[in-house]
């Protein structure tokens, strides 16, 4: 699991790619989104399109992380979503809760 | 129903390093058995799944106990049995996760998953302490 921090205004976007699974994996996520709460960032889009595989703990971590922004007064927003990271928030109804996006600019500019 | 099978039983010690080497023969199992891309995915994650509960929440990480995977390879169908050595649990008490409380939880969907992508599912307390989780995919569900 590997993330690459961009800043574009004064959104910051998580490039995520490898695997988000027990332990390493979330890990890595949490503490990154922890980092960007500490510096005031509030405006967090994670950019799903490599991460190759997620389990259950991992889309637990987005749903923990998604709480933990919110309860810190920020939003957070997935980008590119793979098929079967879709799938997989689709049947647990966790496409209600998140907003997902195709396009970057499109989520910059929806915060 | 053809019952001719050959078996492949792994025995594991419970250290979550594991759940990359068992995922990955999960991967050589159904791609031996020419499952589609999809398939193979969710039944690897399924296993995944299987043995991350056997040995987070049944053998609570003591590395003493082992998990027992038995992969059977039948023509039309992969049954897979993981069983723990921990103190059982009642599958049934498990919470809904689309349960509205239960939305924002973070654990809790691993057995919904594991329900939703395998074809048969059975969760068996065993006669000397421990679950098995019994799982069947079949072939023709491709």
């Amino acid at each position: 699991m590997k993330i690459e921090t961009r800043t574009i205004g004064d959104v910051r976007i998580l490039d995520c790619s490898g695997k988000i699974t027990l332990g390493e994996g979330t890990m890595a996520v949490r503490n990154t989104v922890r980092d960007i709460l500490k510096s005031d960032g509030k405006k967090i889009i994670l950019n799903l399109a490599d991460v190759n595989y997620i389990d259950s703990s991992g889309i637990g971590e987005l749903v923990s992380t998604y709480t933990t922004v919110t309860n810190n007064g920020g939003q957070l927003k997935l980008l590119n979503l793979t098929k079967k990271i879709r799938e997989l928030l689709q049947i647990t109804k966790l496409l209600t809760v998140f907003q997902v996006f195709n396009d970057e600019q499109a989520a910059i500019s929806s915060f | 129903m053809n019952n001719n099978s050959n078996e492949i039983a792994v025995i594991l010690s419970s250290a979550l390093d594991n759940l990359d080497l068992i995922q990955s023969l999960a991967d050589c199992v159904t791609s031996f058995m020419s499952f589609d891309e999809d398939s193979a995915h969710w039944i690897g994650m399924s296993v995944r799944e299987s043995v991350t509960n056997a040995i987070q929440h049944g053998n609570k990480l003591d590395l003493s106990k082992q998990v027992d995977i038995c992969f059977k390879v039948f023509p039309d169908r992969l049954s897979i049995s993981v069983r723990d050595q921990g103190s059982g649990f009642k599958a049934d008490e498990i919470p809904n996760p689309l349960d509205s409380d239960n939305l924002l939880k973070p654990s809790g969907r691993g057995i919904f998953y594991i329900r939703t992508f395998m074809d048969e599912v059975e969760f068996r307390s065993l006669p000397h302490g421990g679950t098995e989780v019994y799982m069947v995919k079949k072939v023709s569900s491709n």
